[in-house]
């Protein structure tokens, strides 16, 4: 990208601080629903640093799978699961908190002191101009087999998703030796009807 | 531009996450900690890429791969999140205690 260098360290100082501030929201809000749309944010700031570090097509995707589809499932299992509930207030929760800020920071601490303490070696090539053509080359010669295993474990959890997201189904017992007529139908128990707008859902 | 820069955005991403897994009560907060994490990781990824390794950028292929792995991870969690829902009744952490001793 040819941006001037003044002009990346602002967009960069902007990105991060929305970033930062949409992680913390995420963490600490106290409605879901809040979080999740500075979910949204974080993951919107994280592909324009993509474009900063000349990854056209990678951003892209951080757009189209995280904001289109795993921001989008996150809202509505919180839609499925929503239920107001105050949670048992735990004796010492604030403990717990400081512990765990505690050790987040020293985390921080350590792997910033590890960035800056270790000489990078910088390569000296010129970037690529088109990133989408070397990395269609990579997934069909050197990454060929990671790639064909992706698809299968995207089945796999698909699959996964959709048995373990079903209502569970008890035969009857039944010995009747007649073959099922509807052999392809996944069983699955009776859904309980629930009227519209009552109050105790 | 540096690399530094990034790394430690992405190392001050990860410790939010970290803080949020460990504190958070609501067991779909624990799915979006764990997106914030593998997310750092993929910056980690991406400036790597591009300050050490720009002609050939295998740095973005293995992002496209974790960006892949967390897609299956969050479906997958998501459902298990819904399924421990509708025989608990609750999706606070703290009461999932079925393996715990």
């Amino acid at each position: 990208m040819n941006l001037a260098s003044g002009v990346q360290i602002v967009t960069f100082a902007i990105l991060a601080a929305m970033m930062i501030g949409a992680a913390l929201g995420v963490v600490l809000f106290n409605n879901i629903v809040h979080s999740a749309f500075m979910l949204g944010g974080v993951f919107v700031s994280i592909a324009g640093l993509y474009l900063l570090l000349n990854a056209d097509f990678v951003a892209a995707a951080q757009l189209l799978v995280y904001v289109g589809a795993v921001n989008v499932l996150i809202l509505f299992a919180i839609m499925l699961v929503n239920k107001e509930e105050n949670f048992v207030s735990l004796p010492n929760a604030w403990l717990r908190k400081v512990l765990t800020g505690l050790v987040s920071l020293g985390l921080f601490a350590l792997l910033s002191t590890m960035v800056l303490a270790t000489p990078w070696s910088y390569s000296t090539g010129t970037p690529v101009e088109n990133s989408i053509v070397l990395i269609g080359e990579h997934f069909f010669t050197d990454f060929l087999l990671p790639f064909e295993l992706a698809s299968i474990l995207l089945l796999m959890a698909m699959v996964g998703a959709i048995i373990l997201a079903r209502r569970e189904y008890l035969p009857p017992q039944e010995t009747s030796d007649q073959l099922p007529q509807t052999v392809l139908e996944l069983p699955e128990r009776p859904k309980e009807l629930v009227p519209a707008g009552s109050k105790d859902n | 531009m540096q690399l530094q820069y990034f790394l430690l955005l992405a190392a001050a991403l990860f410790s939010i996450g970290i803080y949020g897994i460990v504190t958070s009560r609501n067991a779909v907060r624990v799915l979006m900690s764990i997106e914030l994490l593998l997310n750092s990781v993929n910056l980690n990824l991406m400036a790597f890429s591009n300050y050490l390794d720009s002609t050939l950028i295998k740095g973005q292929v293995f992002t496209v791969f974790v960006i892949t792995v967390a897609a299956a991870e969050a479906a997958v969690g998501l459902a298990i999140v819904l399924a421990i829902y509708r025989n608990r009744e609750t999706v606070d952490m703290e009461q999932f205690n079925l393996l715990k001793w």
